[in-house]
């Protein structure tokens, strides 16, 4: 049994305007001590089945269906009451935006101190100890002095380490990062990414990443899932990913993106056309608009999702070969 | 390259007075400090860096969004950092920009038409409505959007349609050079792409000067034909691109450089990691700026700023290429 | 790490019931509720102030000894004043009196405190100089200022309605003067600028057009309020002349016996008390219609 199970997730919101079907219909599954990677560019549902693994979408303009399964518990059966003592304890979140993510009028140290006291029933002395240690832990220095100043007073990084000493304070088994180091600079998100990498070893935590990135997937993760227009298109290992993508949506972003050191090209890959409206249930493939290899049952038929080797699963009528070796 | 540069910043400062009451100034922001260099007709200049290091505030002073504190700006031959809004303003047409956010770039309130047509209506260069229309009809063309666009209002747009708009309003006066102030940072992926080629295409095509600030180095790399490396206010190393990404110079190249995540797993790299994070400009480190997170930082870095000094065609400011130009033990 | 079949979105349920298209009036008063009714109420008071004459109603300053004090009866639908005018009368009149004060200082009012932010938000010489003028003025309390000010006009409506304008004018100009200084940040302001755009030009295509809906919200506000310190004022004898019926005055005219006959406080005052919740409806519903969503990218 893995330590997380998503099976046909659907997250649908109504607006005034229509139905939004952020999600509708994704499947993974994380085991214990594994870095997987959901990625996709903005609209796809990623950080909204992010939000949903923790409940965290208020319900009536959403509903959530499917079933997530957290060590053998639906989270979408639990009470509130039960879910809020999953949330900063077995599962923790750490957003894109730090600043806005840190309460700007607590000292940092009584942030961190929060779930320590509402988890572990830590005294607060106590507590106020365990997140000095904390501090060092994520590689802040002189933790005590730092632990009495207020965010604004913190640097982007910083902030950012704050999150995830916050998060991984109650050793928590699943972390789920949302875009942490897109707002930051490359040089600190290098740093960040390797703290991360770091704890995941020390703490034997699941890590679930989120991002559009694909360099920074190629860093840390081990398996990759990909999604598009709320499905998920593709699931592989992260090198059989990169080097034989067979979803024509993957191998289009691989080639869109800029690499460093690459051979200069005269232009960058592109995939024509937009993102199809979430409004609009597509009756057949959501990427048939866009796709190279698109034929004319991809319109109509909407593509399962088959393993094609090992660990990968393609959902598209005519993915590209596999290789014959790995 | 003839010797005529079409713009030419020497010297450009811009300081901001932060807190303090009734003149007495509690501190200064020195976002840019000194800096300068040349772009030629139709060549691509990428001015890059990371948070605070300036080159937005550099972009901006260029265009008179915000006035210079010190220092020289030259447009084809014709100084403008002094001259008065009036006079400024009929020159404007030569210097355009597409700014970073799509979604507060345009006005909500104006049909795409009106958006672009505005710099036409400024410097009337259309002569007659029907001159006009020609003229939006071929940007339409240009920015590869649907003519019928330009009846419709900015909101219902993705994106990257929509910085597509700003940059047909960016080539509507006929610019020879355009500012990208992050022009694609906030485009996802594929979108990046498209927009990126639109760029190349439309240099190629229109002989247009780009001045591409962005912090993003591997887009950098596919645009730019000289880079300048900026780092809390200051030029710290500035090469033509190959150049710059195969042999970088300064050790806060290098280290940005390999930063930059490579979507290529299992790729062993020996990256350099920063110490510490980026310092304020409110109070930036004496002498060399960078020496609190150099890693071959000397004793000489904390005393003394290094100047920007040529080597093999490229402009570095480090004393380490210093004393190894002078054949000292570094 | 195994994947269980995932079923294909059409195999997959639909969370919420198909929406009905929802186009025209039906559609616009379930969305903004608060809109449609206030402005129902509105229309309904401002037709019988306006169709007065038509409804039945006799000459409202007409005095008639004989039938002092009456309570609401057929031949009186509201009853009598202890002058006996009809107050079916006064108060469909006194309707015109409320309305064109509540309409003109809210015009007045949103003029002069467009400009005055407007110029604060463009001149920073200015900006400190006017500010501390609004703060000024801000700092008396609003219905003592229109008294000060309406004794400057002794007995006339004009009077009154500048009086109150002018106190309400602080409170625009500081919310024009923060918008303009946001919208002022707005890259595509920059943009503007950049294109060669003078300065009146941006003011009148940029900032203004993005001024319209908070504007257009707070007018609504003012409206309300001016109605109610206009009752003030001629309740206290200080605002509308006494041969004018004014909601304030009849309520004045009736304050001395009111615990005996209530109905000559009471109706005007339940009538004053609609039309104020009536505007207010109408500017709440109005600030979430025109503000404008930004769209969320998830």
């Amino acid at each position: 049994m893995a330590l997380l199970e998503i099976e046909n997730l659907q997250v649908h919101f109504r607006s005034g305007d229509g139905i939004v079907r952020a999600v509708d219909g994704v499947s993974f599954q994380v085991e214990a001590g594994q870095t997987a990677a959901l990625v996709g560019e903005s609209g796809c549902g990623k950080s909204v089945t992010a939000l949903s693994l923790l409940r965290l979408l208020p319900e009536p303009p959403a509903r959530v269906a499917g079933v997530m399964r957290f060590e053998g518990r639906d989270l979408l059966q639990l009470s509130e009451r039960e879910m809020r003592e999953v949330r900063g304890n077995a599962i923790s979140m750490v957003f894109q935006e730090p600043m806005s993510s840190l309460n700007p009028v607590l000292t940092i140290g009584r942030q961190i101190a929060e779930p320590l006291r509402l988890h572990q029933k830590l005294s607060t002395p106590a507590a106020g100890r365990r997140a000095v240690e904390l501090l060092d832990v994520v590689g802040i220095a002189e933790p005590a002095r730092r632990a009495g100043e207020y965010p604004h007073q913190l640097s982007g990084g910083m902030r950012q380490r704050v999150m995830i000493a916050i998060a991984l304070a109650c050793r928590p088994r699943l972390l789920i990062a949302d875009e942490p180091t897109t707002a930051l600079d490359v040089t600190v998100q290098a740093q960040i990414l390797e703290l991360v990498r770091s704890l995941q070893t020390q703490f034997g935590t699941a890590v679930l990443m989120i991002t559009h990135d694909l360099g920074v997937v190629a860093e840390v993760a081990d398996r990759v899932v990909v999604m598009y227009a709320g499905r998920k298109v593709e699931e592989a290992p992260v090198d059989a990913l990169f080097r034989h993508p067979q979803h024509p949506y993957t191998a289009g972003l691989l080639r869109a993106v800029p690499r460093l050191g690459a051979a200069a090209a005269a232009r960058l890959a592109e995939i024509p056309g937009t993102v199809p409206s979430l409004r609009v249930r597509q009756a057949g493939c959501a990427f048939a608009e866009r796709c190279p290899r698109v034929q004319p049952r991809c319109g109509t038929e909407p593509p399962p999702l088959r393993a094609t080797s090992a660990g990968r699963w393609v959902a598209c009528h005519d993915p590209l070969p596999a290789p014959t070796s790995t | 390259m003839t010797n005529n540069p079409l713009l030419e910043v020497v010297d450009l400062t811009k300081h901001y007075p932060v807190g303090g009451w009734l003149g007495r100034d509690q501190g200064l922001v020195r976002a840019v400090d000194g800096v300068s260099f040349t772009i030629a007709r139709g060549e691509t200049l990428a001015l890059v860096g990371e948070s605070g290091c300036g080159k937005s505030t550099v972009g901006r002073t260029i265009l008179r969004l915000v006035k210079p504190t010190r220092g020289e700006v030259w447009l084809d031959g014709q100084r403008i950092d002094q001259l008065s809004s009036r006079a400024l303003r009929s020159l404007r047409w030569r210097m355009q920009v597409v700014f970073q956010d799509p979604y507060s770039s345009l006005n909500p309130k104006l049909r795409v038409r009106d958006i672009v047509a505005e710099p036409i209506r400024n410097f009337a260069l259309a002569r007659s409505p029907d001159d006009l229309d020609r003229r939006l009809a071929a940007l339409m063309d240009q920015v590869r959007l649907p003519r019928d666009a330009l009846q419709r209002r900015p909101h219902e747009f993705s994106g990257g349609q929509r910085q597509r708009i700003g940059i047909a309003r960016a080539l509507a006066a006929g610019p020879d050079l355009i500012i990208c102030d992050e022009a694609v940072s906030a485009l996802d992926v594929s979108v990046k792409a498209q927009v990126v080629n639109l760029l190349q295409d439309l240099q190629r095509d229109l002989g247009l000067a780009l001045l591409f600030i962005s912090h993003d180095l591997a887009v950098v790399e596919h645009l730019a034909h000289r880079v300048a490396v900026m780092y809390l206010g200051q030029i710290v190393e500035l090469a033509p691109a190959a150049q710059l990404f195969a042999d970088p110079q300064h050790p806060y190249t290098r280290a940005l450089l390999s930063a930059v995540p490579i979507p290529e797993p299992g790729l062993r790299r020996e990256r350099i990691v920063l110490r510490g994070d980026v310092a304020s400009p409110l109070n930036p480190p004496s002498g060399c700026r960078f020496h609190t997170r150099c890693p071959q930082a000397m004793d000489r870095c904390r005393i003394e700023a290094p100047a920007l000094r040529a080597r093999h065609a490229c402009l570095v400011a480090c004393h380490l290429i210093d004393t190894s130009l002078q054949g000292a033990p570094a | 790490m195994s994947a269980n079949p995932t079923l294909v979105p059409s195999a997959l349920p639909e969370l919420f019931p198909p929406l009905r298209p929802q186009r025209g009036w039906i559609a616009f008063v379930r969305r903004h509720p608060m809109v449609a009714l206030g402005a129902a109420l509105l229309t309904m008071i401002v037709l019988l102030a306006a169709l007065a004459p038509w409804l039945g109603t006799v000459d409202p300053t007409r005095i008639s000894p004989i039938a002092r004090g009456r309570v609401p009866s057929a031949a009186h639908w509201f009853g009598t004043d202890m002058l006996g005018r009809d107050l079916y009368s006064r108060v469909l009149y006194g309707a015109r009196v409320s309305l064109t004060v509540g309409l003109a200082v809210a015009v007045l009012a949103s003029v002069l405190g467009l400009v005055i932010g407007t110029l604060s938000g463009f001149l920073r010489r200015l900006d400190g100089v006017l500010m501390r003028v609004m703060d000024g003025l801000m700092s008396i309390p609003p219905i003592l200022l229109a008294i000060a000010l309406a004794a400057l006009w002794r007995g006339s409506l004009g009077g009154v309605i500048v009086a109150i304008a002018v106190a309400e004018v602080p409170r625009v100009a500081r919310l024009v003067r923060g918008v303009v200084l946001t919208l002022r940040e707005q890259p595509f302001v920059d943009a503007a600028v950049a294109a060669g755009t003078c300065t009146p030009m941006i003011i009148w295509r940029h900032i203004l057009p993005n001024l319209a809906a908070t504007m257009t919200v707070q007018a609504t506000y003012i409206c309300a309020s001016a109605m109610i310190i206009e009752a003030i004022l001629s309740f206290i004898g200080a605002g509308t002349p006494p041969t004018i019926p004014s909601w304030g005055n009849i309520m004045a005219d009736g304050r001395a016996i009111w615990q005996v006959k209530p109905h000559m406080v009471l109706i005007p005052a339940v009538f004053l008390s609609l039309s104020v919740l009536a505007v207010n409806l109408l500017g709440d519903g109005m600030r979430d219609w025109l503000d404008p969503q930004q769209p969320q990218r998830i």
